[in-house]
């Protein structure tokens, strides 16, 4: 087992410009063969998920287990998580970029990844649940701005829009060196990577304007993309928020989501890190340091969001007005009280207990932790979308068996598991292409490391020698 | 199911038309009438010039088939349904001291709009607030809201509301989110999950939001104030199908609501002698539906236990046969 280490450095000093780049971009040169199994693997799953959703818009929704009473199932529940994931990138790489909190060099371009795929999937998933995806254009043709769920159109495209520029802007200087080194390009393969490289790069040379200007684009991209990120899970409970339903008629919808999107976003960005660290050998970037310190920002976002809970649970629960008392009764002491309580207990209070110690916060545990955050998240955003529809005003009376009761069917897990696999499918491409850490920044982290050292070193000198020249005085 | 078949108007010229018109729309045959339903009319009665003809006041006559000719319903725009019918502004009013709970306004209705069984467009209840209180049956239809939850969230304006007060479905526009369904707090609307069930007949009328057939799969629908019978001059399907005279219908700006028996009152004056309400009106969704409370009843109250579960079942509950007839459509 690791023993628990906490280097006091970044990004270790010693380690040289080129060595840095070399484990950077070696995981991009070899295509394994466990890299292809993985990939087949992963299409075949994403293929059965293709397979489900076009059996689906054969026979029309009514091939999922939702009804007219459950109208929203496991498809707006993904929705939910997925935008909520996408939280992790703007929260790691812009909000410690704003607070200019430099350990975050590292794992910014893993966090940003995670953003840029779980929107491309959360942004599919409510149009996998329409009747009618092939009139999405009606939303150009038609569209309301008084609809929240326009809002979350216009809010998601531009935090889509936002987060692939701000994935894309650091890796400019990275495209550009991975270019000039792509020298052989005899097999069809690297002629394609050098032609990629060459289009992302657009022509970046390393000018000191470029600089210069590259820096001024990624400070403006900070500031904006925090609060398109927040808008974005703001309006997604407002799809809820916006009706009258109890359950759903809560005023702190917004800050609860947005809460809850930070908690699961940034424990799949640990998880990332936990996995590429294995998998690429970046035991020597991704220290004992960064687990402990994004532990604590997870730990922070937990409390948070725990907070929040207890308001959304708490007050409610205090008064227990008639209508809310069906379903809060359903979930505390009802057909939901399991689910509910393991996520408080088991995905926001355990984790709290256990990232307050030191040893909570290495890479082992965390992983653990994490793992029941994201599914205790996903678990959270199905108990907020389904006992709440079949809790309505008007009792359920005489309807067919299906109707009352509703758990996902295999084509509504698969299609979500195909989403889900295509996902991880973006990912590994990602990475078998780019590198996963942003070189330039990595580089220049260790460069400060390297001046810090030599700094204190000098004022040591200076020290010992002052010392000294004290000692030959006190001695005359 | 019965037949339904199409209203016949003389074929002399249009003005004649539109006189005959006035004195009521004719039905052949014994049914109240859909709009909307082309080619009724057979060969066989060709050869049977002389047809019995009555008015929908129930003026009965003969007259030659030859001078009858086809009628069809006037053709309402895409932009005419949305608008809704100039200077009305629609109210219905239940009656709940007279519902016995027969159900025959759903039968009424699913028979109009040839919905399928499990498809209650108007759905009676069986209520109880509290353990306490007297049981009763609540008909609901859709409240046609002049604060509307529902048309408020649609992204594409395919629920709208009309200035007659009615609020409807466009099904050629509807996309499918289903967001209507999740803010309707009076669980109204159902969405056609899969391929709908429809008679031949209806499958290849020209689509009309007014009548909301053929539905579509993938889109929403609900109850629609049947408003291409009130452009006939006619009563929604509920209120002539209630045997109980429950339903009142009518033009809240003519102060007026009629019901199944034909007796026309003044509807301020119903609300006001009777203390209506709406329901869930702390909702401040403004239904444009009333219910007259269920004070001396006449009729047995629902049977249900304390917790408001409804009770197995008799099988010799006599009503039965009532309720089956609307399965068979």
């Amino acid at each position: 087992m690791e023993k628990p280490k906490y280097p006091d450095s970044n990004i270790p000093a010693e380690l040289s410009e080129e060595v840095i780049r070399e484990d950077s971009m070696r995981p991009t040169r070899n295509w394994g063969l466990s890299t292809k199994i993985w990939l087949a693997f992963l299409f075949s799953v994403a293929g059965w998920g293709l397979y489900a959703y076009v059996h689906q818009l054969r026979g029309g929704l009514g091939v999922t287990a939702m009804r007219n009473y459950v109208s929203w199932g496991l498809y707006i529940s993904t929705f939910v998580f997925f935008i909520g994931i996408s939280h992790s990138g703007t929260l790691v790489s812009a909000i410690l970029r704003i607070t200019k909190q430099d350990w975050r060099m590292p794992i910014t371009r893993i966090a940003e990844l995670m953003t840029f795929v779980s929107l491309c999937f959360g942004g599919i998933m409510p149009i996998i649940d329409l009747g009618h995806p092939e009139r999405i254009g009606n939303l150009v043709i038609f569209g309301r701005v008084q609809s929240p769920l326009m809002w979350d159109v216009m809010s998601i495209i531009t935090y889509f829009t936002g987060s692939t520029v701000f994935l894309w802007l650091p890796m400019i200087p990275d495209m550009a060196l991975m270019r000039d080194r792509l020298t052989d390009t005899t097999k069809r393969f690297d002629k394609f990577r050098k032609w990629l490289y060459t289009k992302l790069a657009i022509g970046w040379t390393g000018s000191k304007s470029q600089w210069k200007r590259l820096e001024l684009v990624m400070t403006i991209m900070t500031i904006v993309i925090i609060p398109v990120a927040v808008s974005v899970h703001t309006v997604v409970s407002y799809i809820f928020a916006m009706t009258l339903r109890p359950g759903w008629n809560s005023t702190i919808f917004g800050p609860y989501f947005v809460a809850g999107a930070l908690y699961s976003g940034s424990a799949i960005v640990i998880l990332a890190m936990v996995i590429f660290r294995k998998l690429y050998h970046l035991e020597k970037y991704i220290t004992y340091r960064h687990f402990d310190l994004m532990g604590r920002v997870v730990l922070a976002l937990t409390l948070i969001y725990a907070y929040l809970n207890l308001n959304e649970y708490w007050i409610p629960g205090y008064k227990m007005a008639t209508a809310e008392s069906h379903l809060l009764h359903d979930l505390f002491s009802g057909s939901y009280s399991s689910a509910f309580w393991l996520c408080q207990f088991g995905t926001v209070l355990l984790p709290i207990i256990v990232m307050c110690f030191p040893k909570g916060r290495t890479p082992g545990s965390l992983a653990v932790v994490c793992t029941l955050i994201a599914i205790g998240a996903w678990v959270k955003r199905y108990l907020i979308v389904v006992p709440t529809l079949l809790h309505p005003f008007l009792p359920i009376q005489d309807v067919p068996s299906d109707w009352s009761q509703y758990f996902p069917n295999w084509v509504e897990w698969s299609v979500v598991m195909g989403a889900l696999s295509g996902m991880v499918i973006i990912v590994t491409l990602y990475a078998k292409f780019f590198p996963m850490m942003s070189m330039w920044e990595v580089v220049h982290g260790a460069q400060v490391e390297e001046s810090k050292r030599l700094a204190a070193e000098a004022v040591a000198h200076h020290e010992i020698e002052v010392h000294k020249s004290e000692t030959a005085k006190a001695a005359l | 199911m019965e037949e339904q078949k199409d209203k016949i108007s003389p074929e002399s010229k249009e003005a004649g038309r539109r006189n005959f018109l006035k004195l009521g729309f004719l039905a052949a045959g014994l049914t109240v009438v859909g709009g909307g339903i082309e080619k009724v009319l057979s060969t066989e009665k060709k050869e049977n010039p002389d047809t019995t003809v009555f008015t929908r006041d129930g003026k009965v006559f003969k007259a030659d088939l030859n001078c009858l000719h086809e009628y069809t319903a006037p053709a309402v725009s895409n932009e005419e349904a949305r608008r809704g019918i100039p200077g009305k502004k629609f109210v219905m009013v239940f009656d709940l001291a007279k519902c016995d709970g027969c159900k025959k306004c759903t039968e009424a209705c699913q028979a109009m709009h040839f919905t399928e069984p499990d498809r209650e467009w108007i759905k009676v209840f069986k209520m109880k607030d509290a353990e306490t209180t007297a049981a009763y049956f609540m008909p609901k239809p859709c409240f046609h809201c002049d604060n509307p939850p529902c048309t408020k969230v649609c992204p594409v304006g395919a629920t709208f509301k009309r200035q007659d007060g009615i609020v409807l479905i466009d099904d050629d526009r509807c996309i499918g989110c289903r967001s209507c369904m999740a803010a309707c707090p009076y669980s109204t609307r159902f969405f056609n999950w899969s391929e709908p069930m429809q008679p031949e007949a209806v499958a290849h009328v020209t689509y009309s939001p007014e009548h909301g057939f053929p539905r579509q799969k993938g889109t929403t629908e609900k109850c629609d104030f049947c408003p291409h019978m009130i452009r006939d001059g006619k009563m929604p399907a509920c209120v002539n199908g209630c045997p109980m005279n429950a339903i009142y219908f009518g033009d809240q700006n003519e102060d007026a609501v009629t019901n199944s028996a034909g007796t026309t009152v003044k509807f301020s004056q119903l609300l006001e002698d009777n203390s209506a309400y709406r329901f869930l009106e702390e909702l401040g969704t403004e239904p444009r539906v009333y219910y007259l409370p269920p004070k001396n009843r006449k009729y047995p109250k629902p049977d249900l236990d304390s917790e408001g579960k409804e009770q197995k079942k008799d099988a010799k509950k006599p009503d039965m046969n009532k309720g089956m007839a609307s399965m068979n459509m």
